[in-house]
């Protein structure tokens, strides 16, 4: 389980955003309460939590939509609550709901941000073939958004978000109800950003989209941030991995179960696939025990080591399933396959 | 999503354009502008204010008319300065329902995380309304016209009658963004603004001469602003006769008091509408 530890915010670098113990109440309601982190620039950070965990509220605060009942941050360096204007100079926003306005074209809208921003025409212009070209909108440029589907949506918002090319970007969940497909394909257009030194902070319930986009994840629920971390160091975090072997010969079976029980005190047994999981602490657990089929000649068809899903990271710091959530938009998820084996860690 | 493009295109931050904040005019000129759009790609949001209101002008000057007398005028004449006064009473609503649904749909937000003067929503909308609204009254004029109504009093009357209407109409407006600040759905707002709005300009002289209601009602309606305005524009283009002896003091100061109404009705809404939609905003 050794993973060497990574300091969870280098303080060399300069940071992006900071939230300083951000707190939002809306009336007896504590959306937010009392929330610090900080974004290294050039970095991703993921906001995990179950709907209605203060995600979007975080966001809104920090984007300067919402003002905090305490607290405060910093993006770029400016106060959220004491420079808004610099803030909303330094910072794209990427909202829930794709909120380009249906009646215009693909391309008005960029006009319209732009004019907003006071940007010259001809950049507005020149940055529009550019991000159509980009985001492959550049058929559908004249034609009115509503005609557009999800993922274009979502497309023509990213471009718009990015016009002004801030060095800082907010996406409040941005794959939501989007199809696998088109979500792979932002995560593709979101990474590249990345490597070209944007700093991303996202909100997402998806565990996978988290794990897969952030460099560091902070996991928020009720308000608070319940973990902090990697998302390597999360899944150490909850709970140990465990050493799966997979048999050639059903056989073999009952030997090999006495052989892994010398070495690890749990070990389950799936007959029927030919199956054994034990628990390990980590790499050298899992090369003992290769090991020792290898002096036993047992044959195998495959031995790995599975660490925990972040799905059970969050099962195990919240008792509850983040996917699960009573009217979450999960329907075009995944996600059936990554269920109750080892709920209980 | 298929071809979103890696080619070597970037945005490095450190090349960002210029960005220079717009003036709160020049911003508010850019939502009226993204205003007119919608209204040029949804024609029917005009229906309110056009067909409508042609419907209303013919159903009363055709089907009702016959049956209510009007002392020295033909009904035409005395119907047309109540329902301009009526589709301006509509602005409210107009506005109401376009602000909610920015905020419904998250255009202001999308608005309010840019560098702009954060009242530019507030002042476009109410500009592109008072447009909407003017769209109307210009329909209502045509259709006056065309069926015999008729300005009678000269040319520097006629036009100020037309701005008591605009000058009414901002006031209106400001109660727009007030119910529009406050009320979470379309619907919602449509449902309440009809709710308000029927009794408003029915209870009033627009469609009947006020002489004929019971008195307490007659009362009621003849301290009704939208009377005075009423009675006002009636005056200014000679549509009519000037209100009778025994009518209520705003009728009998018609021009003076629908001004007065004006100012007081913005002095109480723009304040609850500005501080409900920062109320709206700050969340």
């Amino acid at each position: 389980m050794s993973v060497g530890r990574i300091t969870l915010w280098p303080m060399s670098t300069t940071a992006a955003v900071e939230a300083i113990d951000l707190v939002k109440h809306f009336g007896d309601t504590h959306a937010v309460d009392g929330v610090s982190f900080v974004v290294p620039e050039g970095t991703v950070l993921g906001l995990l939590g179950p709907n209605g965990a203060g995600k979007t509220t975080l966001v809104r605060m920090l984007t300067t939509l919402s003002v905090p009942t305490s607290g405060t941050g910093r993006v770029a360096g400016h106060d959220i609550v004491r420079e808004p204007i610099q803030v909303r100079r330094s910072m794209g926003l990427t909202g829930q709901a794709a909120t380009v306005d249906e009646l215009l074209t693909g391309r008005e809208n960029l006009k319209l941000i732009g004019a907003l921003y006071g940007l010259p025409r001809a950049y507005v212009r020149e940055a529009t073939e550019r991000l159509f070209d980009r985001f492959d909108l550049t058929y559908a440029a004249d034609r009115q958004a509503k005609t557009y589907s999800g993922g274009m949506r979502r497309r023509l918002d990213l471009a718009v978000s990015l016009l002004a090319a801030p060095p800082i970007l907010f996406l409040d969940e941005p794959t939501t109800g989007l199809d696998p497909h088109s979500r792979s394909g932002l995560w593709a257009v979101l990474r590249e950003l990345v490597d070209e030194g944007t700093t991303l902070v996202l909100t997402t319930q998806y565990l996978e989209e988290a794990d897969h986009l952030a460099d560091e994840i902070v996991v928020v629920d009720k308000g608070t941030v319940i973990a902090a971390g990697t998302p390597t160091q999360l899944k150490d975090q909850a709970g140990r991995a465990s050493v799966v072997v997979t048999l050639t010969h059903a056989a073999d079976v009952d030997a090999a179960a006495d052989l892994m029980r010398a070495h690890s005190p749990e070990v389950h047994v799936e007959r029927s696939s030919r199956r054994l999981t034990a628990q390990a602490g980590g790499l050298s657990d899992m090369t003992r025990i290769a090991a020792v089929f290898e002096a036993s000649g047992i044959e195998l068809d495959d031995l790995g080591l599975a660490r925990p899903s972040l799905d059970d990271v969050f099962l195990h710091l919240t008792g509850r399933r983040a996917e699960a959530q009573p009217g979450a938009e999960t329907a075009t998820d995944a996600s059936t396959d990554a269920t109750p084996e080892g709920a209980t860690p | 999503m298929t071809a979103v493009r890696s080619q070597p295109t970037t945005l490095s931050p450190t090349e960002r354009p210029p960005i220079s904040p717009p003036s709160l005019l020049r911003a508010a000129s850019t939502i009226v502008w993204r205003n007119l759009i919608h209204i040029r790609r949804m024609p029917e949001m005009l229906l309110d204010v056009t067909v409508q209101s042609v419907m209303f002008v013919l159903l009363f000057a055709y089907v009702f008319g016959g049956a209510i007398a009007v002392d020295g005028s033909n009904y035409r004449e005395f119907l047309l300065p109540g329902i301009m006064v009526q589709t301006m009473v509509f602005s409210s609503a107009v506005v109401a329902m376009g602000l909610t649904s920015d905020l419904q749909k998250g255009f202001v937000d999308r608005f309010k995380s840019l560098p702009v003067p954060r009242p530019a929503v507030l002042v476009g909308r109410s500009i592109s309304s008072l447009i909407h609204s003017s769209i109307g009254i210009a329909v209502m004029a045509v259709t006056g016209l065309l069926i015999g109504w008729r300005i009678r009093n000269g040319v520097v009357d006629g036009v100020l009658a037309f701005l008591l209407l605009l000058l009414f109409g901002f006031a209106m407006i400001w109660l727009g963004i007030w119910v529009g600040s406050l009320m979470r759905t379309v619907e919602a707002v449509q449902g309440f603004m009809f709710t308000i709005m029927f009794p408003l300009t029915f209870v009033a002289n627009t469609f009947v001469p006020t002489e004929s209601m019971p008195a307490w009602l007659r009362a009621i309606s003849e301290w009704n602003p939208v009377s005075a305005l009423t009675q006002a524009c009636r005056e200014l283009w000679g549509n009519g006769l000037p209100a009778p002896a025994d009518a209520a003091w705003p009728l009998q100061h018609a021009v003076t008091v629908s001004i007065g109404w004006s100012f007081l009705l913005t002095a109480i809404f723009a304040p609850l509408a500005v501080a409900a939609f920062r109320r709206r905003s700050r969340d």
